[in-house]
């Protein structure tokens, strides 16, 4: 294949789809799936049959729109209609309606305009528009442009340089410039070379990563190949948790599609670069997410993280300079090249350029899969795209950047989202997740459940994430008994802070964040359960209270 | 070995000559400036995992291993802050609260590593609550034992059987806090088919977690042996 022949792909598959005057996406990522997504694709299609109106009207599986909460979730093209809670019968009622009448239903509509009103989607740009399966789906909507572009017009240190001048910071949580890291690796004289796409998701609560591979995984794939050709890689590896099996199958039906094209393998559209992509499921263990760690478990061993220096840059994978990014990193790369660095660096603050993917979970109205510009504030993530607080009830904080972010009180609401803002709130972007926490929820109790989290995915490595988390949630345990001492307040945080310092790897450095974050911001939860032994979200004590009222 | 080039560091105030590649404790060990270790051993691959070696460079407010980090031009060290001193006892006691550690019923009492930090450290009570779980012995081998009960994790052992005996019989089965040193496929250690009973794992053990049954504890150790064996292969 030759890039002209892309663009001819891309011609004519624009002009099939202009057949059809409407598309109707029906959502099969996972969040619909188990609502019986694939029965309303049968429905649909039905229906459309039955109403003749097949050569107008193309029914296609596709990927997740981001409303992951009134799922199964309908995406009817043009006008962006988004239907809720769909069932085979709405969806005869719909096309009835919508497509033949062309009068839309509005009371199956999708009504909060203020859930997409901030949101900007760059990495998510295809998410719930294009067939996942379908790699002509992906070419049709702009896809390997970039990658042409590339391999055609730029030499590699353009590459570099045109990421480095977008000002794009690693997605995986740390914030790390993505050109400079790329030069790293580019740089080096020692050849192989490798470059590793994390998805190896583990927070609870966040799925950002995972409905990216599900709805668009050729972003991933394109972004990668670049960032191979920038450094001079010849071999890849998407490392993916095997617990997200509808990602597996699509990244591999998508692999094997973009072979067939030539897109990835030897001497790619003739351009004489070559570059294979494997597969390697993850075993299991949250570490393997780390830096280290996803290297460690590549290579096939124990996922445990080492220290740095060296650097995966000079010596990752079987010692060879390795170049690891997060899958939203890398789907952020395509429209970069096609755009241009400095159109990307005027989106979000000067410090921290682009957009950022969030997990909205917890006590909020709209919880999904959300896409914004860095520097929004987190008062209008929570407020306005996600609605407020579930059932009218009061905010009381909101956890952001997975199992080892920071507690933030409302106080702090105003924050904008960026890295060094949330760092220095006692939080991190880490994964993206945002966990909303209404007046119902004990801090103890919140700082104690991210914990036992983090203690059962320490690897054991260094002794202060191993034996000093363990003693912290210890800690907490006793306090949400009732048996905590005033001095467990001091012992907490001298734990957390050393815990922090001292251990080896990312996972232990921030660990002690939740608790960290609600002693500062919640100490007085922390003395009335010592003190007064009393929970005043009346949480705690409860099995004792029923207990003594049994006896 | 070969000809690297000179740098120069100050560690605690004084100025000291490094050469490139090494460590922070390497050129400190040279300087016979002391930095305490735990799970370091001359001879072996670095680990990084016991913590106590870490170390402040001036402006970075973070801590560094000195057993991994290499030096570089113009670094300043500190290896004795009042922060490192806190940090490294509360290491010690958390690392003693892990296990049952009780050194008046030790193989190892006397010529323990641990018992000599926490003397040194002052390590005289715990603050946090003790871990009273009974471990695993292994005692089906000949004469070496592993007794889970007084292991702190260091992987000096796993190392020693892979880096120097070749063997690789010892290694890590789990993570966390539940992480275990397994013979073979976690088997014991009799039925172990590849293990050459060399006794290099009882030779580097700082504790008294894998020891040679009925043979006086301090003709077991042998510190320098890793850094012999190396020498001697000219590395």
């Amino acid at each position: 294949m030759k890039p002209e022949d892309i663009l001819r792909i891309a011609r004519e598959e624009t002009e099939k789809q202009g057949f059809y005057k409407y598309r109707i996406n029906i959502c099969c990522s996972s969040g619909c799936l188990p609502f019986g997504a694939l029965n309303l694709l049968k429905a649909f299609e039905n229906a459309v049959k039955k109403f003749g109106v097949e050569s107008e009207c193309k029914v296609a599986r596709a990927g997740c729109p981001g409303t992951c909460s009134v799922g199964p979730v309908v995406l009817l093209e043009p006008g962006g209609y988004i239907y809720q809670n769909v069932t085979p019968e709405k969806a005869r009622e719909i096309v009835k309606s919508h497509i033949v009448a062309g009068i839309p239903v509005k009371e199956y509509l999708y009504a909060n305009e203020a859930f997409f009103k901030k949101q900007l989607r760059l990495v998510l740009r295809n998410a719930g528009k294009i067939n996942p399966m379908r790699i002509e789906d992906y070419i049709a909507a702009g896809g390997y442009q970039a990658l042409i572009k590339c391999l055609t017009k730029m030499t590699p240190k353009e590459v570099i340089d045109e990421i480095t001048a977008s000002g794009l910071r690693g997605r995986g949580g740390a914030g790390f410039p993505t050109g400079q890291k790329w030069n790293f690796v580019a740089r080096e004289k020692n050849t192989p070379k490798y470059v590793v796409a994390n998805l190896d998701e583990g927070d609870p609560g966040v799925f950002a990563n995972r409905t990216l591979a599900e709805a668009d995984p050729h972003s991933i794939i394109e972004g990668m190949i670049i960032s191979a050709y920038a450094v001079g890689a010849e071999q890849g590896y998407i490392y993916v948790r095997a617990e997200y099996p509808l990602a597996v199958n699509t990244l591999r039906e998508a692999l094997r599609q973009a072979k067939a094209m030539n897109l990835i393998g030897e001497n790619i559209l003739e351009s004489g670069f070559n570059f294979n992509i494997e597969l390697r499921l993850g075993a299991g263990a949250f570490i393997a997410g780390e830096e280290t760690g996803i290297l460690a478990s590549i290579e096939g061993r124990r996922a445990t993280p080492r220290p740095r220096p060296p650097y995966p840059a000079t010596s990752g994978l079987w010692g060879k300079p390795t170049l690891i990014n997060n899958v939203e990193t890398l789907a952020n790369v395509p429209p970069i090249i096609l755009n241009g660095g400095d159109w990307f660096a005027k989106i979000g603050t000067p410090k921290c350029t682009g957009t950022k993917c969030f997990s909205l979970t917890g006590k909020v109205n709209n919880p999904g899969l959300i896409e914004v510009p860095m520097g929004i504030t987190l008062r209008e993530v929570i407020f306005e795209i996600g609605g407020g607080i579930l059932r009218g009830r009061k905010f009381k904080a909101v956890l952001v950047g997975g199992p080892s972010g920071g507690c933030l009180p409302e106080s702090m609401l105003g924050l904008p989202i960026d890295y060094e803002s949330l760092t220095k709130a006692g939080a991190i972007m880490g994964s993206g997740g945002i966990v909303v926490i209404d007046d119902t929820a004990c801090m103890v109790d919140t700082a104690w459940f991210f914990t036992d989290f983090c203690v059962d995915e320490s690897c054991g490595k260094c002794v202060p994430c191993r034996v000093g988390l363990l003693k912290i949630r210890n800690i907490l345990e006793r306090i949400m008994k009732g048996e905590g001492k005033m001095d467990d307040i001091d012992l907490l945080e001298e734990l957390g802070v050393y815990v922090r310092d001292a251990s080896l790897c990312g996972l232990g450095q921030t660990a002690p964040n939740p608790t960290l974050t609600t002693l500062r911001y919640f100490r007085d939860e922390y003395v009335a359960h010592i003190s007064e032994k009393r929970c005043p979200a009346g949480k705690c004590f409860k099995e004792q209270a029923s207990l003594e009222v049994k006896e | 070995m070969s000809v690297s080039s000179v740098v120069k560091i100050k560690i605690d105030g004084v100025e000291v000559t490094a050469y490139e590649g090494d460590t922070i404790l390497s050129a400190a060990k040279r300087a016979s400036i002391y930095i305490p270790t735990l799970c370091y051993l001359d001879g072996l691959s670095s680990y990084g995992g016991c913590r106590l070696c870490i170390v402040e460079v001036k402006g970075s407010p973070k801590l560094f291993p000195s057993c991994t980090t290499p030096v570089s031009n113009g670094m300043e060290i500190i290896t004795n802050s009042e922060r490192l001193r806190k940090f490294r006892k509360l290491t010690l006691g958390l690392i003693l609260s892990e296990k049952p550690h009780i050194c008046s019923i030790c193989v190892a009492n006397g010529h323990c590593e641990l018992q000599d930090l926490a003397k040194e450290f002052g390590v005289d009570h715990l603050r946090v609550e003790r871990e009273w779980t009974a471990h695993k012995i292994d005692l089906t081998h000949d004469f070496l034992v592993i007794d889970h009960n007084r292991c702190i994790l260091c992987a000096r052992c796993i190392r020693a059987c892979d880096e120097i005996e070749g063997v690789h019989v010892l290694d890590m089965k789990m993570r966390g806090k539940d992480s275990q040193v397994i013979v073979d496929m976690d088997e014991d250690w009799a039925s172990s088919r590849s293990c050459t009973s060399c006794r290099k794992c009882a030779r580097v053990c700082p504790v008294g977690a894998i020891y040679v049954r009925d043979k006086p504890f301090s003709e077991i150790k042998d510190k320098e042996m890793a850094k012999f064996i190396l020498s001697r292969r000219g590395l």
